[in-house]
Order: C-alpha cells, then structure tokens, then sequence
C-alpha cells in the first residue's frame, strides 16, 4: 500500500500526513505524476483559495493526472471543492469529476462555517450513524447527483460526494477525532 | 446542527505549561502534550496554545511545541503569543497549527490581518480582542492588557472581520479570573453584529456560566483555562449538563 497526498500550493499536507502517521501509515508527498499514478490510494487535501489552486494545478496538468485516476481518490475541503464542475470562488472551472456547483454561504449565516457539524452516514459506505465532523470553509458545494452525504448550514450542502472511484468530504477527517480516523482508516484499507 | 465549542487554553513558557496544573494521572503536568492528549481525550473540540513570553528564543522552543502537539492532536488549535508578521505566523502554521491569533500587533497596524488572511485564508486567522468595561462601553486594551488603546471593542471587532480575521476571541479582562461567569452583554453585542464566529474568553466558573454565553451571549465557543486545568469539571461532564439545557455539544461515543 502507498498513499500519495497531491503536493500543490494549496495542500496543507502536515495535518494530513500526521494523522496518517498516528494511523501508523508514511504517505508519500509529491506533485509527480508517475508517483501519483503508481499509488495505491491517492489523498487531494486543500486548504485556501479555488482559483489560484485550480490555476497552479492546470500549469502542471495536476488536473489532468487526477481526471485519468482509478484508485481510491480522497478529497478534503477545497479538494472536494476543486473536484466540482465549477466555482464561485474566483469564477474558476473545476476538475470536474462531480456534476456540483461551488457558492459562498447564503447570506444570514456566520462564516466560514466553522466547527463540529453532523454528517449521516448511512449509505455513504464509511460507517454508520451521524457523526459529528470538524467544518471550516466559507464555499460549500451544491447537493448534486453525486452527494452521498448532505450537511446542513443555512441549508444542505455535500458533505460527502462519491462517484466511483473519487470521494471526497468537505470537513476534516483529520482533524475531525475518533470519528475523522475512523473514516480515514476505512479509506486506506478500501 | 453545529455545535458549540468548548476550547481549553493552555499557555506556554519556555516549552512548558504555566499555571498550576492539577490532573490526576497525568505524570507531567507541565507537558504540553501530555496536557493537550488529556484535554482531547475529555472531549475539547478545539484547543489555544498561547506563548507568554513571546521573545525571539521562546519563540523557538514554542515552535517545537506546536509541532509536537500537532503530531498527538486529531483536532484543530489555535496558536497565539507575538505574532506580528506573515514569517512568524508561516513558522507556526508549517510546524501544523491550523489557525494563529493575533491581538497587540493587528492593534499596532490594522493591515497585518489583511496581509495574513490573503496568505493563509481567512479560516486561519483569529483576532484576538483584550476588553474592558468602561463607565461608557467596552474599551479594547493592549501589550498583555496593560495599555489603552482608544478602540471600542465591538467596533473594533467588526474592523478586524471586514479586514480578513474569520474568528474573533473575545476576553473580557474585567471578567477573567474572578469566576463570576462571562461578559455576556459584550459577547452577545459582538456576536450578533460580526459575521465571523466569536470564542468568548474570561469568567468562566460554573457549568451555568458557559450557558448564559451560549444561550443569551450567543457565542459560538467558549474558553477556559483555570476551570479546566484544576479539574473543577471535567469538559465531558460540562457538555453533558450543556446538553440537558439544550444546547448542541459534541459528544464523543
């Protein structure tokens, strides 16, 4: 098993890669895409940005190495996000895996959404009941075709998206405790 | 529904934890991590970590800190003490803190919250706001408290989320350390005109205090240190009796 994290200007690769390391699992770092093909499972964190992430990806046809994958995939927060069709922030075009739109929070909610929000999980295949999951982002992706998970904030959004391969998840596992490794470990070993 | 936070703080001098620290079974009681490890495992759903001193040379020993507490910890911190440049903010947001606070130096120069939330998004950066209750408002003090600065502490606050912060911890120093529950009038004044989520800090000493915040301050979190660090309550416990008012809490199990 070799879990690669995508190395891009706006991975925050540390959190990752440390609770991988409790897991008791070294992912590889890299932003090759012969390292990022030969993997067993591929990990795409975000923290930031959509536009300029989404720019800095393309120059490196990082985009085009994650469309052609076929192992288990993992997105997190603007990972998920730049997984989407598009997005609000910066009026970027996404990878486009998942048929959602990105939007800023309505009006009338404090943002970023930030904390322990609640997340069932019945049907997603990563566990059972309605954990709570550690949020922080200020766009959320639309409920769309391929949301296996909704969260609510001013109304549903994707918690978690899922289209074969390619799931992803808008909190943190990371740092979402028990309940984030346990997600993580049932990815690593799927 | 989103829950409400409950944050233990824990400052730092020289690499070691300051205040008397009184749990039983913990070996080291001025270990950061062994602290940190034992807070999470209580449920705490977000932890500060505050360097006092502050100077060049703490600054690299709190450095080590923060990345040994972001190899034990599974949820997110906040570090805080010093920070007045994106150098210094980058050295702790790569040592693994997912957010850093600042209070004297945005104070000093309004523009450094801008220039850090461009850098790291505003997720990741907390302005950090020192109260104190005048005849007429709250006035915002600096430097540790000991400094007037002429601000307005809800105006302030509302400055600092127009310029970038996406989190203001909010101390009332009139309140901290007296036990007599929190600034419940400040927080909600702050809370229900800034658009950014609010940790109220300073007062807290009863499970009814952190209601009141929640219920009638409306704040989003809530911090404690001497509360927590002395076992008065365990934080499970506390949510539990937050729970039964209720108030959204994660509970772990």
């Amino acid at each position: 098993m070799t879990i690669a994290i995508i190395k891009y200007n706006a991975g925050n690769t540390a959190s990752v890669t440390n609770a991988l390391l409790r897991l008791g699992i070294t992912p590889q770092i890299t932003d090759d895409p012969a390292e990022i093909r030969a993997a067993s499972h591929v990990i795409f964190p975000g923290v930031g940005h959509a536009l300029p992430a989404m720019a800095y990806l393309r120059e490196r046809g990082l985009d085009q190495v994650i469309r052609s994958l076929t192992q288990p995939f993992l997105g997190i927060c603007l990972g998920l996000q730049l997984l989407c069709e598009a997005s609000e922030e910066g009026e970027t075009a996404c990878v486009g895996i998942f048929k959602s739109r990105v939007r800023r929070f309505p009006p009338g909610q404090k943002v970023p959404h930030m904390g322990w929000n609640t997340v069932p999980l019945a049907g997603t295949g990563l566990g059972e009941g309605t954990p709570r999951f550690y949020f922080l982002h200020a766009y959320r992706a639309d409920v769309g075709a391929d949301t296996v998970a909704e969260c609510d904030y001013g109304g549903a959004f994707s918690a978690v998206m899922r289209k074969g391969n390619f799931l992803a998840a808008q909190f943190h596992p990371e740092k979402s405790g028990k309940a984030g490794a346990a997600l993580l470990r049932r990815f690593v070993t799927s | 529904m989103l829950a409400k936070r409950i944050i233990p703080c824990l400052d730092v001098r020289h690499g070691r934890v300051v205040k008397g620290v009184q749990f039983e079974g913990l070996r080291d009681t001025g270990d950061p991590v062994a602290l940190a490890t034992r807070y999470v495992e209580e449920g705490a759903d977000e932890l500060v970590l505050l360097d006092v001193v502050a100077t060049q040379e703490a600054r690299a020993a709190f450095a080590d800190v923060v990345a040994q507490v972001a190899r034990a910890l599974s949820i997110p911190f906040t570090v805080g003490g010093g920070i007045g440049s994106i150098e210094t903010a980058r050295a702790l947001i790569t040592a693994g803190a997912d957010k850093v606070s600042v209070n004297s130096a945005a104070l000093r120069r309004p523009g450094l919250i801008t220039e850090l939330s461009d850098e790291f998004g505003a997720q990741a950066i907390v302005c950090a706001i020192d109260a104190e209750q005048m005849p007429k408002g709250w006035h915002v003090r600096t430097i540790s408290g000991t400094t007037a600065t002429g601000r307005e502490a809800v105006a302030w606050a509302q400055e600092a989320a127009h310029r970038g912060a996406g989190e203001i911890l909010l101390t009332s120093i009139t309140h901290d350390g007296v036990k007599q529950g929190f600034a419940v009038d400040l927080v909600r004044q702050v809370s229900t005109t800034v658009p950014v989520p609010v940790i109220a800090s300073g007062g807290a000493g009863t499970v009814q205090h952190f209601a009141d915040v929640f219920l009638a301050g409306q704040a989003d979190a809530a911090l404690a240190a001497s509360m927590f660090h002395f076992g008065e309550i365990a934080i499970g416990d506390l949510k539990r009796q937050l729970q039964r008012q209720g108030i959204e809490v994660r509970l772990e199990d």
